[in-house]
């Protein structure tokens, strides 16, 4: 399909009208617009797709015109249609949707009403270019315009002091991975003479460099730029801040845009991440250690948008884990079913967050099940999602993710996929804990809060209805990548499976070594511990805040000190900020005090001085009287003379 | 339409270009001090019609590699001295950035200016006549005289319509200047005795660029050059000029000295040291990299401490036109790097020329320019708000704005050259991100609190005709930055690959009292039949 672009151009065309004309038009008409050029994007995605079926793996370029000509240097406005691009772009333009559908609600009384649809329209433009893109330039394009977006809609209620701060910090944050992305781009040009994803990968795969030092040098440095965008360790910092934006807004980072980006640079240069197992385990465990690192973290938390937040960052952990022992389409799959189950997850608390006035604190809810009963169940089924409860969308996902680890053999250290898969499972097991914990706290506990004053109430059904949409997603997404056990029982083949893998390097191996019978047992055993392991963190999180409410407080008292490691987050802000931030500024301000404007103005005004005494001692001699020249004229004269003389004389 | 293309073609458009405004300087002293209406508005349309005249350069003989346009006069024949002008791809987007900007300052003037307006609207026009003719003059000795004729009307501009310590501010400004100029000067007098030892001297350039000095002669001439040329830019640690003229400049004359006085001496490199020292350039070049990666980081982090907006704007200079010089001293096979640094100095006179209108804008209603004064005036000027955040965006050097293309192009090409230098230097991307965003957020964001700021004006008509073009010049560059690369390429890629081939010693250098000057002869021959121009 040519018109892909599309997909790209109507989000624009509404960040121009909403842009120009937005604060004279109706709200409704704003609203409607941004929403409508989004759907439209994912209606142009969905034909691509058709056609893409159709044309039996019909992957392909469209090229628009060039950006810039300085051969070897060639970048242009191209596009490329693959099975990658397409589940990508598909579910970020569906996803966006219901979001700003959601969103025209949830902002229906901002005074930025038109600013905060023109920013949105914006992210998901950058957003489709990252993903369409068919070299690293425009796709960096994308990469730093959603960082951007992200950076305008974080900060987005201005007037208040911390979004701004949190804007802030999310684009200086994620520009730190760019940093090391564009080195790693510089690398790439200087070593195969090309940004283009197919010129890039046809070099790779037939100039054999496997293992080679410079390809996981690229490898490295590009995933330093997933680091920053996909809220890595240590680069996720920036993130659970990002929640200062109003809630659709986290909905849209957390599910659909921009962290997302990170995994989906990964997969698109698998071609070159298989050629270099040191760079693919340092994806794995720099994963895995997110995964349960920031899963550790979301255990205390008391914020319900916060909870969530370190729960997204635990998932990216999954993902890249899963990108890390060679299976790419399972991470692109996990992207795929998470975008449902966070953005309902999001926007429920959105919900939440609505009908209580604003407050976020789960300490000061409870018993919301009764006013809210939609948003109930919405949550409920994000949460049995995420945690891996059986035949729900994440279970299948996360199940499969499990198992690659399981099965995977690194050469330089075999046993990396034992422990990878030990993190992964304890991750999970706190991942099913702190989401029922949730529910708990929220949903079905008694109220913390006095009813009679705050009234909560059920959300406006064009805030109900995009998160039912997101439900049945959340429930059925996992059905279109069975896996191989599943698949074999209720005849469902893995539709998602070969459709991604075309896309990206490696992906078959994995699911094509279930065949085997051990093999099978393997994935029996795996998919056993993953179940018992959620319905443990489920029963724990029921048993401590359900069945014996008031057990924490105990526990609080017990462990004290990791109590209050975890509660503050392993006191990595303030390790940044003692270490980096407050030194700089002190570095900046002796520099700009002492160096530049006592030590180098110094010097020259001291300079200047020392030239301007010297006219002042000078000046004397200068009277204007034509006899004291008469006599410097004659003495100098004599001086000659004498000199002369005592030269001749020398002779 | 055709026919008028034809006839500006035949035409001395150069010279028209560079005098028509002087010519309207000299109109001006003829007109009454107290029509000050008249005259801005004299001024104004005289350096619009030099913009559009300027415009007719593009549809001139096709291509920039060489010199086009080129008018020559014999003027002091005695010593060798002509009037030899000429545009080619490297100073063409220059030269149309001065005229461009012209206008673009008389109108932000019109209403900051209250004093002596007579006279402030001819020393704008003279500006403009100067730096013009910099950028197009090929004779050393008319290139020194347009190069210090440009220090007068901005050192009365400063001295006269300045704020605060501005008579300190242009004195420093011009003593610096005339230091690097007066090493020039005699370097430039050492290429005419060189140019004599072998056959009648003269300050040609052409001429001079075909005969090579030999590389211990080069060095030195290298140094007085890069003198002159380095504190303009400015290069760390030439640079503390820098921030008091612009600071205590009036708006037009910080954004002349930004936009355009800096670009002078980026110019300066890559026009005359890299073609007549070739050796020289490469034997620097290290050490100059060096310096330009000193000049990001160093100047990014100085920009973080300040407190005073337009101190912080001009600062910011020095880091960007690290990027310049870093790209200009770029050596590798490829030319990407010297093309990027020539664009970055159209981009960076583009955003900082617009940021400098914008904190003028803020200082004609306020008077301060202190960031600490500001605080939540997004929600006070929505419209200001917007083309500042673009003008930001384009400066931190965002893709699909301008700033980018060139700090890519640079960065690739300093990458090459030498990877440890390339790679501190995509550093500076960071840090430019740091100390703009947070000045924004200290001007924009917050609860607009301090009652004077609360009832300011959004931007008036005046003010977004000059801004709004600036801002479409951004996402031009940004987007299709096409167009203006096909021009900088050839001319640029020719200088750099007379450099490299020079440098690599696979041609004999004319030496004094040989009859064969034709060094570079060779090299030009192959790709110019019967020479230049």
């Amino acid at each position: 399909m040519d018109y892909i672009y599309l997909a790209i151009a109507l989000p624009l065309l509404g960040v121009l009208v909403n842009g120009f004309f937005g604060r004279r038009m109706p709200r409704k008409a704003v609203g409607t617009i941004a929403s409508l050029v989004i759907l439209g994007s994912f209606v142009v995605s969905l034909v691509a797709f058709l056609g893409y079926l159709a044309a039996e793996g019909g992957t392909h370029t469209v090229t628009l015109l060039p950006w810039l000509s300085l051969p070897p240097l060639e970048i242009s406005y191209g596009f490329l249609v693959d099975g990658l691009s397409l589940v990508m772009a598909l579910t970020v333009s569906f996803v966006s949707f219901l979001i700003h559908v959601y969103s025209m609600g949830y902002m229906a009384d901002d005074d930025g009403y038109p600013r905060y649809f023109t920013y949105l329209n914006l992210f998901v433009a950058m957003m489709l270019t990252l993903v369409l893109a068919d070299n690293l330039v425009l796709m960096f394009v994308g990469w730093e315009g959603v960082g951007l977006c992200s950076y305008l809609l974080i900060g987005f209620w201005y007037k208040k002091a911390a979004p701004p701060v949190a804007g802030i910090k999310a684009f200086i944050v994620n520009r730190i991975g760019d940093f090391a992305f564009l080195i790693g781009m510089f690398l790439i040009f200087w070593l195969y003479g090309t940004f283009s994803f197919t010129e890039l990968r046809q070099s790779v795969e037939t100039v054999a460099l496997a293992g080679h030092f410079p390809l996981t040098l690229i490898a490295l440095f590009l995933f330093g730029g997933a680091i920053g965008k996909s809220a890595q360790f240590p680069l996720y910092v920036w993130l659970p801040d990002a929640m200062e934006g109003p809630t659709p807004v986290s909905a849209l980072i957390h599910a659909a845009t921009m962290v997302t980006a990170g995994v989906y640079m990964v997969s698109r240069m698998s071609f070159l991440y298989s050629m270099t197992e040191v760079a693919m385990l340092v994806v794995a465990c720099v994963g895995a250690f997110t995964a349960i690192f920031a899963a550790s973290i979301a255990l205390v938390q008391n914020d319900i948008k916060r909870v969530l937040a370190y729960s997204t960052i635990s998932q990216l952990g999954y993902m890249f884990l899963a990108a890390g022992v060679g299976a790419y389409w399972i991470a692109i799959f996990h992207l795929f079913t998470h975008a449902f189950f966070k953005a309902l997850l999001f926007l429920a608390s959105g919900s939440v967050i609505h009908g209580m006035r604003g407050e976020m604190d789960m300490r000061k809810m409870g018993g919301l099940a009764k006013y809210m009963p939609h948003t109930y169940w919405h949550f409920l089924i994000g949460a049995m999602s995420i945690s891996g409860i059986p035949l729900l969308a994440g279970f299948f996902s996360k199940d499969q993710i499990l198992f690659a680890a399981f099965t995977a053999r690194p050469d330089i250290w075999p046993n990396a996929g034992m422990v990878l898969w030990i993190v992964g499972v304890v991750t999970a097991l706190f991942t099913a804990f702190y989401m029922f914990r949730q529910i708990y706290l929220v949903f079905l506990t008694k109220p913390r809060f006095d009813v009679a004053e705050i009234h909560p109430h059920e959300a406006p059904a064009s805030m109900i209805a995009p998160n039912w949409v997101l439900a049945i997603g959340s429930v059925v997404a996992g059905f279109i990548g069975l896996p191989a056990l599943f698949a074999g029982i209720i005849h469902i083949p893995n539709m998602f499976q070969p459709f991604v893998a075309s896309a990206v390097a490696g992906g078959v191996h994995v699911a094509e070594a279930a065949h085997g019978a051990q093999e099978l047992f393997k994935e029996v055993l795996t998919t056993s511990i993953s179940v018992v392991v959620a319905l443990l963190g489920l029963g724990l999180a029921f048993y401590l805040y359900q069945v014996r409410y008031g057990t924490t407080e105990k526990l609080k008292k017990a462990f004290a000190a990791p109590y209050r490691v975890l509660l503050n987050k392993y006191y990595v802000d303030e390790f940044y900020d003692n270490t980096f931030v407050q030194p700089g500024r002190v570095l900046c301000e002796q520099l700009s005090r002492v160096v530049d404007l006592g030590v180098i103005d110094g010097v020259v005004n001291s300079i200047a001085f020392v030239i301007g005494a010297v006219g002042q001692v000078l000046r004397p001699i200068q009277t204007g009287f034509i006899r004291n020249y008469a006599w410097y004229i004659s003495a100098g004269a004599i001086l000659l003379v004498i000199l002369l003389w005592l030269g001749l004389a020398a002779k | 339409m055709d026919a008028i293309i034809q006839m500006m073609a035949n035409a001395p458009l150069l010279s028209i270009i560079i005098f028509l405004p002087l010519v309207g300087a000299i109109l001006i002293t003829l007109m009454n001090p107290a029509k000050s209406h008249r005259i801005k508005w004299f001024a104004f349309w005289v350096s619009i019609a030099t913009f559009l005249i300027s415009l007719f350069l593009l549809a001139g003989s096709g291509g920039f590699e060489k010199f086009s346009h080129i008018e020559q006069y014999t003027w002091l024949p005695q010593i060798g001295v002509s009037y030899h002008i000429g545009v080619d791809g490297i100073s063409l987007w220059l030269v149309l950035l001065s005229t461009f900007l012209l206008p673009i300052s008389i109108l932000s003037s019109f209403s900051a200016i209250r004093k002596r307006e007579k006279e402030y609207y001819i020393l704008l026009l003279l500006m403009g006549f100067a730096l013009t003719g910099t950028f197009v003059a090929l004779d050393l000795v008319l290139f020194f005289l347009f190069w210090e004729s440009v220090l007068i009307p901005m050192y009365l501009l400063i001295g006269i319509w300045g704020s605060g310590r501005r008579i300190y501010a242009a004195t420093k400004f011009v003593l610096y200047t005339v230091v690097g100029s007066f090493f020039m000067l005699l370097a430039i007098i050492g290429l005419y005795v060189y140019s004599g030892s072998f056959g009648p001297g003269t300050f040609d350039f052409i001429y001079l660029r075909s005969h090579i000095a030999p590389p211990e002669l080069q060095t030195w001439l290298f140094l007085a050059f890069f003198l002159a040329f380095a504190i303009k830019v400015p290069l760390f640690p030439f640079h503390t000029w820098l921030a008091d003229a612009h600071t205590e400049a009036p708006t037009a004359g910080s954004v002349l000295l930004a936009a355009v006085l800096l670009k002078m001496g980026g110019y300066g490199f890559i026009r005359f040291c890299l073609t007549l020292f070739p050796d020289a350039s490469v034997w620097a070049a290290p050490w100059i990299m060096g310096l330009a990666v000193i000049s990001i980081i160093y100047g990014a982090l100085v920009c973080a401490a300040q407190t005073d907006l337009k101190r912080l704007i001009a600062l910011s200079s020095v880091a960007h036109m690290g990027f310049v010089m870093l790209g200009i001293f770029s050596f590798a096979n490829t030319s990407i790097g010297q093309v990027g640094a020539t664009i970055q100095m159209v981009s960076h006179g583009i955003t900082t020329g617009a940021l400098f209108l914008l904190v003028g804008v803020i200082y004609e209603r306020r008077h301060t320019r202190e960031i600490a004064q500001f605080g939540g005036l997004a929600s006070v000027m929505p419209q200001y708000y917007n083309v500042f955040l673009i003008t930001m965006l384009a400066s931190v050097g965002l893709p699909a704005l301008n700033g980018f293309v060139g700090e890519f192009l640079i960065l690739l090409g300093a990458f090459r050259a030498d990877w440890a230098l390339g790679g501190l230097a995509t550093f500076g991307v960071v840090l430019a991100a740091v100390y703009l965003l947070t000045m924004f957020r200290r001007v924009f964001h917050g609860e607009c609190t301090k009652p004077e700021n609360q009832k300011l004006l959004d931007l008036n008509v005046r003010e977004l005709v000059y801004l709004v073009p600036l801002v479409l010049l951004m996402l031009w560059i940004g987007l299709y930055p096409k167009p203006y690369l096909s021009v900088i390429k050839p001319a640029v890629d020719r200088s750099v690959r007379a450099v490299m081939r020079i440098a690599s010693g696979s041609v004999e250098y004319a030496r004094s009292g040989e009859k064969a000057a034709t060094a570079l002869a060779q090299v030009l021959s192959e790709d110019t039949p019967g020479g230049d121009g």
